[in-house]
């Protein structure tokens, strides 16, 4: 994984009380003043980090110099605490995983091959802290962030989506966040034309004041146009295009998200940066046409440390060499110093690596989309990455210590002191539900399981005119060709609270569910991306709650021989002394043959037999009914049995073929219950169903039967006349399966023996929840 | 049969309005802000986005782009124009149509599938309409309020020139729930909503018979195409 952009940043820049106002520091004047005082502290530096780049260099650096180790040795950037673990990715890993895999973690986003000559690329990366800061600029550069990432691979971004948690959603400050963040997504997402195909959002006190804005991005690309992040051919122009450099998040990486808020410091507002779409959409346009026409040999997007990160990890995955140029860099501030140059993460900026022949073709397409572009340097063979500042030498490194062998922790860990009491806390002390009717109601209405359309119609999700299924839908699927309707679907799942009850098992779970909502879909899951929120990693017992989840999601991927392609990770979720839960987000991508085949999650059509796939079991520890009804956090998560996932979404797919199964929905939080009535609110189709036969099957009761989140089980609607091939798919794949209802335009959901409600009365539960909180929605 | 759609900077649903003109039977010719050519279509489509990043105002900008001299100038002489969101801004910023879209009254981007009443079917981009006809048409936008002076209001109203007005609820403010209206001739038509986005099935709005499979858009692109043939 590498740093996909900045976590953003600020100017408490210690720069201008440091350096020599006259002049830059340069390596000369470094050799030759040792015992110069320099602030690597204030930089997110430790001792002995300061020391170690002294030993590489043999000599202290200069202040351009440590400018760039700072940022790019940031936890943010380096992944120092995390890479010990985060290799599983990489060596648990079969023939099969590797088989799709045309690239890997390691550069800017993985890319899958889909078949047909095509190829999908997707990523999820967090913006988490300057989303609390400044909710709209934050998120939205989040979303520009991630996009960057895609193009840099050849490919044209074509959907987003957003996995977003918020603190408790009466809480004052809630409002301004959620206000901030979903109108910040909104206003880059649809500026770039980009479609929003679904994501979640959930709401828990404990990201009060750690909010956390996951943004993913998926790109489609021939085979013949993938690019990659390295700077190759003596000679061959360094190019920097896009937007101008400015002074907004310098230091962003290592000083804002490399480090937890804490109560009553200075403000880091002035840090983040502000993006600009439009920008980026031209952008966008300008890179496509640049692959087109083959005039790039490599590229890289600027996001966290900027040029620091841009010059040094393309030449360390080049040639090893690169000479630079600073001021040539194109300002949006001319005060700014060489120093904060390298260090800012202005947005919608891109770095090619150009031949000279082709430079003028290079130049002719920028020119068109009225892009400013500088040509910087060029590469070289002398193993350094060389900047020099009018004419004066600033940075002269080897550009691999600064960008790949930066230092790597392996941080204390330690077994959670409050979890045994927390797991033994179990809901088996819980009175069962006596009025199944008011606790279903409660559930629908609670923020987690509301109606979200407050924030989903904020978002475009027509654009680009390939979207075959969104929100509400259990995933979000695009068509990829026209022609054949190959396409992918996919979906975003963490469950907080079960990896707060077990980190290990809770990563599966969220595995397990985001797999199953592709698969809900009718596609085929492929591959993993993950965004790994987490406390501070200086705190044991966050660390071993990251290692539990990384190797959690590591096995699982394994076992479901899907591999993992990139992601990134978030540490210092945290305001003082309280972390998040552990929020490893898992997205999961898949893929259709035709999009035509396609399965919505709700129920259209009346008549159609209603059947539950899986079993179910007494699991009510951490589920949404313990939480909501009984404000509960105890014992253990449902049991993972990813190769019957495995079973049930090779059930799906083959009736997908077949064209067999009219809906399908997961059951995931709030069990049952929540999947019968989101079946339902789809299109206002209602249902008569009956559990006796669940109860007396799998042996619970009725509480168990609604309410239960037992993993494995999906909620599938199937037409009359296709009930006998659907029956015989069940039970040729041998995965239990069980006719609980039929469909009716009844107006109502009635649930036999137990309740009715009516859909009107559903719909106003579910649908005031957020309007009551945030707003109306128009049209309700 | 060409239909031109023009490309500004920061247009999104250039491509897309494209398709509809290919889906509706027409040939689509793509038309770039920066010239001067319109390379002989036989109707212009200004299609939605953020043209210029919305600095200024919506549409202002590419209202004085070097297309635009003669995109007014074609449409001055009778050629079928849609407008279709920034478009309809563009439209208006150009004065080929009257009146204003400011921002939504709710504050918010909305997008969601609208109900329409179609309320002039002479114009070149609704003759394949029956009066009163309502449709279903997704709705995407931030600055959709359509404003005018009462003078403007009641000449609009009293010439019919009101072709789109908003049912079941106004989504932004709009005075009078108009959604889209015409010039005097008829051949320049702009409207908020994206008939480009109801189309083709699978990939439009819902309608009661199955989820994605709305097609009501076609009909303002075969429409053109008659107007055209019928000349």
């Amino acid at each position: 994984m590498r740093p996909g952009r900045i976590e953003a940043s600020g100017r408490p820049l210690p720069w201008s009380l440091v350096t020599p106002t006259s002049g830059a520091d340069t390596v000369s004047n470094a050799a030759a003043t040792p015992e110069k005082e320099q602030p690597f502290a204030a930089l997110g530096l430790k001792p002995d980090e300061y020391e170690l780049i002294k030993s590489i260099l043999g000599r202290r650096p200069t202040s351009g110099e440590l400018a760039m180790y700072s940022v790019m040795w940031s936890e943010h950037c380096s992944y120092k605490s995390s890479k010990k673990y985060l290799r599983q990715f990489g060596q648990k890993v079969s023939e099969n995983m590797k088989k799709n895999l045309m690239v890997g973690m390691g550069e800017n986003a993985g890319v899958i091959d889909v078949g047909e000559g095509w190829a999908v690329t997707f990523k999820i990366e967090s913006h988490n802290h300057p989303s609390y800061i400044e909710p709209f600029q934050g998120a939205a550069t989040g979303v520009g962030g991630i996009v960057r990432d895609i193009i840099s691979m050849g490919a044209r971004p074509v959907a987003v989506m957003d996995a977003l948690r918020f603190g408790q959603i009466d809480d004052p400050d809630t409002a301004r966040v959620v206000h901030g963040v979903v109108s910040g997504i909104s206003f880059y997402g649809n500026c770039l034309g980009l479609p929003n195909i679904g994501g979640e959002t959930w709401f828990d006190p404990v990201y009060q004041a750690n909010p956390l804005v996951n943004a993913l991005a998926v790109g489609v690309l021939r085979h013949e146009d993938l690019h990659l992040a390295n700077a190759r051919g003596v000679g061959n122009k360094v190019v920097l295009f896009g937007a101008r450099t400015g002074g907004d998040g310098i230091g962003g990486a290592s000083i804002l998200a490399s480090d937890s808020f804490s109560e009553g410091g200075p403000t880091k507002r002035p840090a983040v940066q502000v993006g600009d779409p439009f920008a980026e959409k031209v952008l966008i346009e300008c890179c496509l046409e640049l692959f087109a026409g083959d005039l790039v040999e490599g590229i890289q997007d600027l996001g966290a440390a900027g040029i620091s990160c841009a010059t040094s990890e393309l030449a360390s995955n080049g040639d090893g060499g690169m000479f630079i140029e600073l001021e040539k860099v194109l300002l949006r501030d001319p005060t700014l110093t060489a120093e904060e140059i390298l260090m800012s993460e202005s947005q919608e900026r891109m770095m090619a690596i150009v031949t000279p022949e082709k430079l003028e073709g290079f130049l002719a397409v920028t020119a068109k989309w009225d892009v400013e572009t500088s040509v910087l340097g060029e590469v070289t063979d002398t193993g350094r990455l060389i900047i020099n500042w009018h004419g004066e030498e600033i940075v002269n490194v080897d550009p691999r210590t600064v960008a790949v062998d930066g230092p790597v922790y392996d941080r204390p860990v330690a077994y959670p002191a409050w979890l045994d009491a927390l797991q033994a806390d179990t809901t088996a002390s819980l009175p069962r539900s006596t009025d199944l009717r008011a606790d279903t109601l409660r559930l629908v209405g609670s923020p987690n399981l509301a109606d979200k359309a407050w924030i989903t119609n904020q978002y475009d999700r027509y654009v680009m005119g390939n979207t075959a299924l969104s929100f509400p839908d259990d995933g979000g699927m695009v068509r990829v060709d026209e022609e054949s309707g190959l396409g992918f679907a996919v979906a975003t799942d963490a469950n907080g609270r079960y990896c707060q009850l077990d980190p290990y098992r809770g990563a599966q779970l969220a595995l397990a569910e985001a797999y199953r909502n592709v698969a809900a879909t009718g596609a085929t899951p492929v591959a993993v991306s993950d965004c790994l929120n987490f406390g501070s990693p200086e705190n044991p017992e966050v660390m071993w709650q990251f290692s539990r989840a990384v190797e959690g999601l590591a096995d699982g991927c394994l076992e479901l021989e899907i591999p993992v392609t990139g992601g990134n990770v978030s540490f210092y979720n945290q305001t003082g002394d309280v972390p998040i839960h552990p929020t490893p987000v898992v997205a999961v991508l898949g893929t259709i043959d035709d999009v035509a085949r396609r399965i919505p999650s709700g129920w259209q059509d009346e008549g159609d037999n209603i059947y539950l796939l899986g079993t179910t079991r007494d699991e009510l520890d951490g589920s949404a009914w313990a939480g909501v009804i009984h404000d509960h956090l105890g014992g253990v998560p449902p049991l993972v049995d990813l190769a019957g996932e495995a079973s049930l979404a090779g059930l799906i797919s083959g009736g997908a073929q077949e064209s067999l199964i009219a809906s399908a929905h997961d059951l995931a939080d709030g069990g049952l219950a929540t999947a019968l009535v989101d079946s339902v609110l789809r299109f206002g189709v209602g249902a008569r169903v009956w559990i006796s036969e669940i109860m007396e099957r799998d042996g619970v009761d009725a509480t168990a039967a609604l309410f239960s989140e037992s993993t494995g089980r999906m909620l599938v609607s199937v037409p009359r006349e296709d009930d006998v091939k659907f029956r015989g798919l069940c039970e040729g794949r041998g995965y239990p399966v069980l006719r609980i209802g039929v469909t009716e335009n009844s107006g109502q959901l009635e649930l036999q023996d137990h309740f009715t409600l009516s859909i009107d009365e559903l719909r106003g539960a579910s649908r005031s929840t957020l309007a009551e909180a945030f707003g109306p929605v128009v049209g309700y | 049969m060409r239909i031109g759609v023009v490309t500004f900077p920061g247009s999104l649903d250039d491509r897309d309005a494209q398709r509809a003109v290919r889906l509706a039977g027409a040939e689509p010719v793509a038309l770039w802000h920066g010239d001067h050519d319109l390379q002989g279509v036989d109707a212009i489509v200004l299609p939605g986005g953020f043209s210029y990043g919305d600095y200024l105002r919506c549409g202002a900008i590419a209202a004085v782009s070097p297309i635009m001299t003669e995109v007014v100038s074609a449409a001055n002489s009778g050629m079928p124009v849609l407008g279709i969101c920034n478009g309809f801004q563009i439209l208006v910023e150009a004065h080929l149509l009257p009146g204003g879209l400011i921002r939504n009254d709710h504050g918010d981007f909305i997008c969601r599938d609208q109900r329409l009443r179609v309320e002039n079917t002479s114009t070149d981009w609704t003759n394949g309409f029956t009066a009163g006809q309502e449709i279903t048409i997704p709705l995407k936008n931030g600055e959709g309020g359509f404003i005018a002076d009462a003078e403007t209001i009641a000449r609009l109203e009293g010439e019919g020139r009101v072709v789109f007005r908003y049912l079941d609820v106004n989504p932004n403010g709009s005075i009078d729930d108009i959604a889209g209206i015409t010039n005097e001739r008829g051949n320049v038509v702009g409207l908020m909503p994206h008939p480009e986005h109801a189309t083709e099935p699978g990939f439009g709005p819902d309608t009661p018979a199955a989820m994605r499979s709305g097609v009501d858009g076609l009909t303002f692109f075969t429409s053109a195409i008659s107007a055209l043939v019928s000349r």
